[in-house]
């Protein structure tokens, strides 16, 4: 087997078709600039917030990915935990920066469960993972309706009647976090000519990435790449393979789970029943504008990703008014790019991988030819 | 002669525990709760006949729904979660027929007849791409089903449609959301040969139908091409390696479900009496999922029989919780209990150990 340096064009093309969907997104953002007629300083600083409030949940998608389980569509349990978290927050009455600590402490036991059982679930469902996790996620919505809904208030005590529906158990449709809104981004916080910078939030997702950075360099993080390439591999190397992506599968969920808790403290309202069933898919999309695959990830691609997708989320329902004269096409039209930028993704990865199969598979036939 | 009564003993209990392997624990269950729901519904004050009456109508506004399912299944191709392509093109038929003049029963033929081109091209070009990443199909098919159905978000309000029954009157743009299908085809199956017997109504014309479709699948199926279909779906290499052409098998198999499913939307429609456009297709596909695999289907093996038993299972459940539920403890949680069903039926097929190796 000779390995030749793959020549210049070659080069050049496989760069292209890596980064063909970050590359489709700049033009389609170059284009709905001017339309939309936003001024730069309200576009700075609408990216700029979404940046802060969605780094984080993105981040939490690298670690499955490392470990080859795909997009960790079940990313929707952390959400569900920090949910449940802040509710409980909120009735203790515990305001401010003290509030947001406790649930982000309250939701990583949470978290830690779901992710342990959307695990094990996913290490019985070998090689269909993605599909798997996305079933899970709608699964634990139906069970975190039926404890949100029915169990608070009846069987957990809920202390304040304000969060509770008007029947006297179950929390009303939306949970008011005013109190703790935005405590997090105006820490610290600064204005550059115009543009806020919520300091104390990019700390923490700066100290994120920095643990990603090192955890990919210890021992359980080396393991999980070689579980990524190729889990027969790691089986006789004597990693424990099941129990490897397990883990990986509850750090995603922690993660996510924490960066709910971000990401409700920014918006300051909490949607009980839909603020998660959304997220997954946005932080999906996001990640793999950002020029991510199914397989590799890094965190170039959230922040490329984060600012790219929220741009054009931004642009999309003015630039569809301006064009169509219906605001509303346009918000179609971001759902859509969501959606097709996922399917685009999902059909690169699986073509790419058949087509590895197919060229191993014609070396293997050559070399027994060779042999005969 | 004890050990000889202990011997057979044992061996009508293994025979027990293999059937019951074979049915399934989940679907025991949920056969059993539903019997439950049957014997409640007395004590709840609602009638046992009416309640049937509903189980029995909401089975005929899905059944071919679910049926769509089947031939993907059977050339292996997985979990048609892209059902929402072939309901599209069932709507394109039922917007078109509508907005072309058609009124009354014919409009429902018409559909069908305009949907037809529709569902062959959107399923030509679904089933072209299912073939080019045989091993994800299910991922992909839930994306690409979405994909349809959000582009279609905005063609509904960017398409031409004039007609004021269907279209928004004061801006003169765009479909609605929902209309009433009285001045067309309501009830055009189910009130066909419809049978009365004091509450118990019976939709003889919809339950026609769907045997109709249902037999001529089960015939298909055992056609030379139907028995190619199911040997794909069950080894494709050995497929190959007997000389049948795999990729236009399941290129037929995926068009056969997407027209399905494109008639079945309509079958819906017709026993609903509404059509239902922007997001209603997005949440489509799962209960269809769920409903065969509750009948005993699995990620690669379905039957007729599967269809009619889980449609009925399925369907009961989403009938008879709700009325039963309130009448009993006051408290609605069926919705809950739908979801957590019919989701957890589907990770309990996923997560069955089937050898799907390509």
């Amino acid at each position: 087997m000779n390995t030749k340096k793959s020549s210049a064009p070659k080069r050049a093309l496989t760069f292209l078709s890596n980064s063909a969907v970050p590359l489709m997104f700049i033009i389609i953002i170059a284009i709905c600039i001017p339309i939309s007629g936003f001024s730069p300083t309200f576009l700075l600083n609408e990216v700029m917030t979404r940046l802060s409030r969605n780094a984080f949940l993105i981040l939490s998608l690298l670690i499955p990915i490392m470990a080859g389980m795909g997009l960790n569509f079940g990313m929707t349990l952390g959400a569900m935990a920090a949910e449940i978290a802040l509710i409980f927050v909120t009735d203790w009455q515990i305001w401010g920066i003290p509030g947001i600590v406790l649930a982000m402490i309250l939701s990583i036991p949470l978290s830690v469960i779901l992710g342990i059982l959307c695990g094990k679930i996913l290490n019985a469902a070998q090689g269909r993972e993605m599909i798997t996790s996305y079933i899970i996620s709608f699964f634990m919505n139906g069970v975190y309706q039926l404890i949100v809904l029915y169990m608070m208030g009846s069987l957990i005590p809920i202390l304040h009647g304000n969060i509770e529906l008007p029947r006297g158990y179950g929390v009303r449709s939306s949970v008011d976090l005013t109190n703790i809104r935005k405590t997090l981004d105006n820490l610290l916080a600064i204005n550059i000519a115009g543009v806020r910078i919520p300091v104390a939030t990019l700390l923490i997702i700066a100290l994120m990435c920095l643990i990603i950075v090192w955890f990919r360099r210890t021992k359980l993080g080396q393991d999980m790449r070689a579980v990524g390439q190729d889990m027969e591999v790691a089986r006789d190397a004597g990693i424990n393979v099941e129990r490897t992506r397990l883990i990986s599968i509850v750090i995603s969920t922690v993660l996510a789970g924490i960066g709910m808790v971000i990401y409700l403290q920014n918006m300051g309202d909490m949607a009980t029943y839909s603020s998660h069933s959304q997220i997954g898919m946005f932080c999906i999309a996001a990640l793999l504008v950002g020029g991510a695959s199914v397989d590799r990830a890094s965190i170039g691609n959230v922040f490329l990703g984060v600012i790219l997708f929220h741009t054009l989320f931004i642009l999309a329902p003015s630039a569809g008014a301006k064009i169509t004269g219906n605001e509303v096409v346009g918000e179609y039209f971001r759902v859509f790019v969501s959606y097709g930028v996922i399917t685009v993704a999902l059909v690169m990865y699986e073509t790419r991988k058949r087509r590895a199969k197919a060229r191993a598979a014609q070396q293997l036939r050559q070399e027994q030819e060779v042999e005969k | 002669m004890s050990e000889y009564v202990k011997e057979s003993e044992r061996s009508i209990s293994a025979r027990m525990r293999q059937a019951l392997k074979s049915f399934g624990l989940p679907r025991l269950i949920i056969a059993l709760f539903l019997l439950l729901m049957f014997v409640l519904t007395p004590f709840a004050g609602s009638n046992l006949v009416s309640q049937i009456t509903n189980v029995i109508n909401r089975f005929s506004w899905n059944a071919v729904l679910v049926l769509a399912m089947v031939p993907m299944v059977h050339s292996g191709c997985g979990l048609n979660f892209g059902l929402p392509v072939g309901i599209i093109a069932g709507l394109l038929g039922a917007t078109c027929a509508i907005e072309w003049g058609f009124t009354g029963p014919v409009t429902f033929w018409m559909a069908i007849l305009i949907a037809t081109p529709f569902a062959l091209l959107f399923g030509a070009a679904y089933g072209w791409l299912l073939n080019k990443i045989k091993g994800g199909e299910m991922m992909i098919a839930t994306y690409v089903g979405f994909s349809v159905v959000s582009f279609f978000c905005m063609m509904w309000l960017v398409l031409p449609f004039k007609k004021g029954d269907i279209a928004w009157g004061f801006e003169g743009t765009g479909l609605r959301t929902t209309f009433p299908l009285d001045k067309y085809y309501e009830g055009v199956l189910s009130n066909f040969l419809r049978v009365q017997i004091g509450r118990l109504v019976i939709p003889t014309g919809a339950l026609l139908f769907f045997a109709l479709l249902a037999i001529l699948i089960w015939a298909f199926l055992h056609t030379k091409t139907g028995t190619a279909m199911t040997a794909v779906g069950s080894n494709p290499n050995f497929a190959r390696a007997s000389g049948i052409n795999v990729d236009r098998i399941r290129l037929l198999s995926v068009v056969m479900s997407t027209w399905l499913a494109a008639v079945g939307i309509l079958v819906y429609e017709q026993g609903f009496g509404f059509v239902q456009l922007y997001n209603a297709p997005f949440n489509m596909a799962l209960p269809a999922v769920s409903a065969i695999l509750i009948g005993g289907a699995s990620a690669n093996k379905a039957s007729i029989t599967n269809v009619i038993i889980g449609t009925i299972l399925f369907q009961g459940i989403v009938t008879m919780t709700p009325t039963v539920m309130n009448g009993l403890i006051n408290l609605d949680i069926s919705e809950v209990l739908r979801m957590v069903v019919s989701n957890g039926m589907i990770l309990y097929a996923l997560t069955r150990k089937t050898e799907v190796s390509r």
